[in-house]
């Protein structure tokens, strides 16, 4: 196993090159964008379960103080972005392709923005892995790649790793956010890769950058002789690189079998930004309230990347970097490639959302009607991961889901290079999305069905059992009671038969007297 | 206010089925342009009559079918339908032939499936098969090269042909193909064909008949090059993979090599095989119809080689003396099958870990 992780790199199969549009974002230093006097903080930003709230409407909060607790695996707390109170908490618009509301905790900024923090780990050394862990859940740390992901959940695995890969890649066109925070904040990723590989008990780390950001990899060749467990491998530049299944086959030429995890080859993939947060939780204490965002397209006069606090309603950050909204206009929420448009700007950034991108039409021309599927296969020369999605698509169409599953349709990985190339303009990625989404729905209501089937099944069990235990006690009883009967025969009790009998023999008998006496009495008034 | 929601990706590659289906015809530029100069300005009339026929054959079974004619014609996979067709028939075949070729070919085999993407046959080759069997007099019929013939075909005689049958100097077409010594002559595989049933020696036929003064026979080497020269820039412009080309080209040389090898008098050469008939028009712009091809690229090969070895065996033993028309649709045929058995293997499926 030591032996697939060498210099060499590999390739994946398909990808395309999408006009890159990095240039537009990534001139300027991140900036902080000012205070917003509302916040609107979902209780679900990650991939996972959200832990139960813990405050109320009219409570005075600091900034970095969980709103709601983790108490179960899986959960993951939110933390509140600036100090002020509590103003509501209810269901309201998040960060969702679906456009579904979830539950909000609104809180009106007193403006002071207090601070509280956890107390800053000196030596991480000197910590267990578990500490550190726990560390990493009360700072609320989620996957900040795009998949957000309980970072302490997957840390806490107990396989032994060949290497801890640090995703640098950022393939999707337009978004720069870890671009400029890998050029301003080399030294602290590198720290909190070295936190990372002393969780996970690992001495390689592996990290990717593309070669279409030279200034990020400077600012890392700069620092990276402090780091000798960090190596720092340059990659080609090709849409979807960052996948994590793909890079891993850059780096490895492996492939993560379908259905497993890059556990299984023994790595475990980080993003930078998380690898960032994860130094600042255990260095400073600081919780995750805060992340680099993308804000870019034709149609605002500032892009660039900002900090920004969770909870931020996009529309402040738009505000803030002189947004227009043409007619038509499309707010993105990601990349051009794999991200969901906003039905509206009151939507909070949240843990996941690495860009915000409003680009004018002629810049990303909105997608003209569908026409017929030629079969030109243009699609199946840039699937990553060698599925046939001209295949999928018919056989989504005809909602053939047995095929789907042989075409192994839960391999794609939505990233919308079949439907980038694709001449008829299909949007292949919807069908996918779409067929998935109603096989999951079948498998449910298949397991509901069983599940019911066997209560059924199991109560009918029940009743049949109950019935036959009822015929056997009766049929004990009546024997017991036989048995019962001869033994006091036989110890000379009488017999209850005979009893029986004595009583039909006595009304016989008296039957028999009556009818002498009649008889008698008609003979004597014939007479 | 309210935005526009769209599905991702948000961005396209500007790359449309009628850009796709206009590379194609231009590539064809070059062949139509020798198709004139070898066999006269007849090829032009044939591609305005097939234009006009199957646009308006389309309209009507679009319009029948109650769908947008517009959108359908957009797409531009008639016109290519239309250009591909004109070129595959003798061009002073009458007017009729080419207009049932296109209804056929247009109605039946694309409309009645379900319009363009539907059709398990490439409506071209179907269309020419029905023409081949039902009009087999009129298909074999071709002018004779320019350099043969006695007079040249310029666009009126065409006309008069095409419509009337006749040249305005009152000539019949049969006329038309007498070569200079006065003789009618045949096509290249045409010749080769007759002459190897008729138990001549390869080296014998070449040898008697004027028409293999060049590579390929006069005129059809050139031509095959001509097609050869577009169906280049359709793969270096990855308008189509080289899988089918490569396919077709390599099933009909290696078993045509072969046999050359072994019986170099009863056979047809390698170099005639490639450069005669069909074949590059075929290899590079019949076949590779993404429609009716197989899938992957894997799959692809296989189609390719099967139509290159079909027409290898009906060139070499069957009823036609060319057989592309009849490789395509039977490779055509087997597509489901070799989709198949050549689905490429999912990432991580591949059991290597």
């Amino acid at each position: 196993m030591k032996t697939s992780l060498t210099h060499q790199l590999w390739t994946f199969p398909g990808g395309i090159h999408p006009p890159e549009r990095k240039d537009l974002s990534n001139q300027v230093a991140i900036a902080t964008l000012p205070l917003s006097s509302v916040y609107r903080v979902p209780i679900k930003q990650h991939s996972g379960a959200a832990g139960p709230i813990i405050v109320s409407p009219g409570d005075k909060v600091l900034r970095g103080q969980p709103l709601t607790a983790a108490e179960l695996p899986g959960q993951l707390p939110v933390h509140a972005p600036t100090s002020g109170t509590i103003a509501k908490i209810g269901p309201g618009r998040v960060a969702h392709p679906s456009g579904l509301p979830d539950t909000l905790i609104e809180i009106n900024a007193d403006g002071a923005d207090q601070r509280q923090t956890l107390e800053p780990i000196g030596d991480y050394q000197a910590f267990s892995a578990a500490d550190l862990i726990t560390r990493i859940t009360a700072a609320g740390i989620a996957g900040l790649g795009g998949a957000g992901f309980p970072t302490a959940q997957k840390l806490n695995q107990q396989r032994p790793l060949e290497a801890l890969i640090i995703n640098g890649v950022e393939c999707e066109p337009y978004i720069t956010a870890d671009d400029r925070l890998m050029r301003e904040h080399a030294l602290d990723i590198c720290r909190g890769t070295m936190i990372l590989l002393h969780i996970v008990n690992c001495e390689r780390a592996i990290l990717a950058i593309e070669d279409n950001k030279p200034e990020a990899v400077a600012s890392f060749t700069a620092v990276l002789n402090e780091f000798p467990a960090i190596e720092l491998r340059v990659i080609p530049t090709k849409y979807p690189s960052g996948g994590e299944k793909q890079l891993i086959q850059i780096l490895t030429g492996r492939q993560v079998p379908s259905r497993g995890l890059p556990i299984d080859l023994g790595f475990l993939m980080q993003n930078v930004g998380t690898a960032y947060a994860v130094a600042r939780a255990v260095e400073h204490g600081e919780v995750l309230d805060q992340r680099v965002v993308t804000v870019t397209g034709e149609n605002v006069d500032k892009p660039g990347n900002y900090w920004v606090r969770l909870g931020t309603p996009v529309a402040d950050l738009l505000a803030h970097t002189g947004f227009r909204a043409e007619p038509q206009q499309r707010v993105i929420m990601g990349g051009p490639m794999m991200g969901f448009t906003l039905p509206d700007l009151t939507v909070p950034i949240v843990k996941i959302s690495n860009c915000v991108l409003v680009p004018s039409t002629q810049e990303l021309e909105p997608a003209q009607t569908e026409m017929p599927c030629i079969r030109c296969g243009a699609c199946a020369d840039v699937c990553p991961a060698q599925l046939l999605p001209q295949q999928l698509q018919w056989l989504a169409k005809a909602k053939d889901y047995d095929g789907l599953e042989q075409q192994n349709l839960f391999d794609c990985i939505e990233c919308g290079a079949c439907a980038y190339v694709c001449p008829s303009e299909i949007p292949l990625v919807h069908y996918y999305r779409k067929a998935k989404a109603e096989v999951r729905t079948i498998a449910r209501e298949k397991a509901q069905a069983e599940v019911a089937r066997q209560r059924f099944e199991a109560r009918k069990e029940r009743l049949e059992r109950e019935k036959q235990e009822r015929l056997e006690r009766h049929r004990q009883a009546a024997e017991a009671r036989k048995k019962a009967q001869a033994e006091a025969q036989q110890q000379g009790a009488p017999n209850p038969q005979d009893a029986v009998q004595a009583a039909i023999a006595r009304a016989k008998a008296r039957k028999a007297a009556l009818a002498a006496a009649k008889a008698k009495q008609e003979d004597d008034s014939s007479a | 206010m309210t935005f526009k929601l769209a599905a991702s990706p948000h961005t396209h590659q500007k790359r449309s089925t009628q850009q796709v289906m206009r590379w194609v015809y231009l590539c064809m530029i070059p062949g139509i342009i020798l198709h004139h100069y070898f066999f006269g300005a007849g090829v032009w009339l044939q591609m305005l009559l097939a234009l006009i026929v199957g646009l308006s054959a389309e309209a009507i079974a679009v319009k029948l079918r109650g769908r947008s004619i517009r959108t359908v014609w957009r797409d531009h996979t008639t016109v290519v339908t239309a250009l591909l067709l004109a070129v595959s028939i003798p061009s002073l075949a009458p007017w009729w032939v080419i207009s049932i070729g296109m209804i056929f070919a247009i109605v039946v085999v694309k409309q009645v499936y379900g319009g363009v993407g539907q059709n398990l046959f490439n409506p071209a080759m179907a269309g020419y098969v029905v023409l081949l069997i039902s009009f087999p007099v009129q298909m074999s019929s071709w002018p004779l090269a320019t350099e043969l013939a006695q007079q040249r075909v310029d666009l009126s005689t065409a006309a008069s042909l095409i419509f009337s049958g006749y040249t305005p100097a009152g000539y019949s077409l049969e006329q038309l193909r007498m070569g200079v010594d006065g003789l009618t002559m045949a096509t290249p595989l045409d010749a080769l064909r007759n002459g190897l049933t008729a138990q001549f020696t390869t080296p014998e036929i070449f040898a008697s008949q004027a028409i293999f003064g060049a590579v390929g026979g006069i005129g059809w080497g050139w031509l095959n090059l001509a097609w050869l020269a577009g169906g280049l820039i359709l793969v270096q412009q990855r308008i189509i993979s080289w899988h089918i080309p490569v396919g077709v080209l390599l099933g009909l040389a290696v078993p045509a090599a072969i046999f050359q090898l072994f019986n170099p008098d009863t056979s047809i050469p390698v170099s005639i095989h490639l450069l005669s008939g069909a074949t590059m028009l075929g290899a590079f712009f019949i076949a590779t119809d993404p429609v009716s091809a197989a899938t992957s690229n894997r799959g692809r090969l296989w189609f390719g080689l099967l139509i290159g070895v079909l027409v290898f065996i009906i060139r070499s033993f069957g009823g036609y003396p060319d057989g592309m028309a009849f490789a395509v649709l039977l490779a055509n045929m087997c597509v489901p099958i070799i989709d198949k058995y050549t689905q490429p293997i999912a990432y991580g499926h591949g059991g290597k870990s």
